[in-house]
């Protein structure tokens, strides 16, 4: 497990670092590496615009059957008032982001968004049938 | 960590080599813009083969750096984007909208030198 602390602009840069080698480590090809990486960057630059300060958990959730890598990133910022709306397509609520959550939606095999004021958690993972 | 833009003939070469944060981007952008006019380049070369990850961000900048030099009168190719980062940015539903892209350096001085001689060519109506 590898925890990154996501406090300024170079922190997004890390977080994205240590997502694309926990990736390659656990054998993912470079496509997944780089969607695993683009979503976290997409993360943890809307914990530094939005909240401020978070962090990113990496684990290797593998089991029997699939090779699988789970990121949480999380902060204790204001929420996102309504998920819903924000999932939408050309949904933004601030500066660059008119992808956002929609697109990082896209990139990875496991989505998964709770928010409410104080605390947002999103969680991606890509998994890969072992052979 | 700055950029560094090179003069080659009348053009600007400039490479990305390594992770740029959110403000280097952003001067970036402001480097290119102000050397295009200082050198008073007829078209600049944007290399990203180092870039591993271009996220929507990034992309927003690089396409708006394009679109702000082409405003100046300097065309921009954008060149040596992976294949997995074209992946991860059409998935997202992202791209270089607008942007003349190419393979590799060699195919971006070809499409660039095409491009300067459309801008000379065009009728002054």
């Amino acid at each position: 497990m590898r925890r990154v602390q996501i406090r300024q602009q170079a922190d997004v840069v890390a977080a994205r670092q240590a997502g694309r080698e926990a990736a390659k480590e656990l054998g993912f090809g470079l496509a997944d590496q780089t969607r695993l990486a683009t979503a976290i960057s997409e993360l943890a630059r809307n914990v530094v615009q939005y909240a401020g300060a978070g962090q990113c958990t990496i684990s290797d959730e593998s089991d029997d059957q699939f090779i699988r890598i789970r990121v949480v990133v999380e902060d204790h910022g204001p929420g996102i008032p309504d998920v819903e709306r924000a999932l939408r397509d050309g949904f933004s609520t601030g500066n660059g982001l008119g992808a956002g959550l929609p697109g990082t939606k896209r990139l990875v095999h496991e989505f998964d968004i709770e928010s409410k004021p104080g605390h947002t958690r999103v969680t991606v993972g890509m998994r890969k049938r072992r052979h | 960590m700055k950029v560094p833009i090179l003069r080659l003939g009348d053009i600007l070469l400039t490479s990305i080599q390594v992770e740029l944060t959110d403000q280097e981007t952003l001067d970036f952008q402001a480097d290119v813009l102000r050397t295009a006019k200082e050198t008073a380049a007829k078209g600049i070369i944007i290399d990203i083969t180092a870039m591993t990850v271009v996220d929507s961000y990034t992309a927003r900048v690089l396409n708006e750096t394009a679109t702000m030099a082409k405003l100046l009168g300097t065309p921009v190719v954008i060149c040596g984007i992976q294949p997995a980062v074209a992946m991860a940015l059409v998935e997202m539903g992202r791209g270089f909208a607008g942007v003349e892209t190419a393979l590799n350096l060699d195919h971006a001085m070809w499409k660039l030198h095409r491009l300067i001689q459309e801008e000379r060519e065009e009728p002054s109506t």
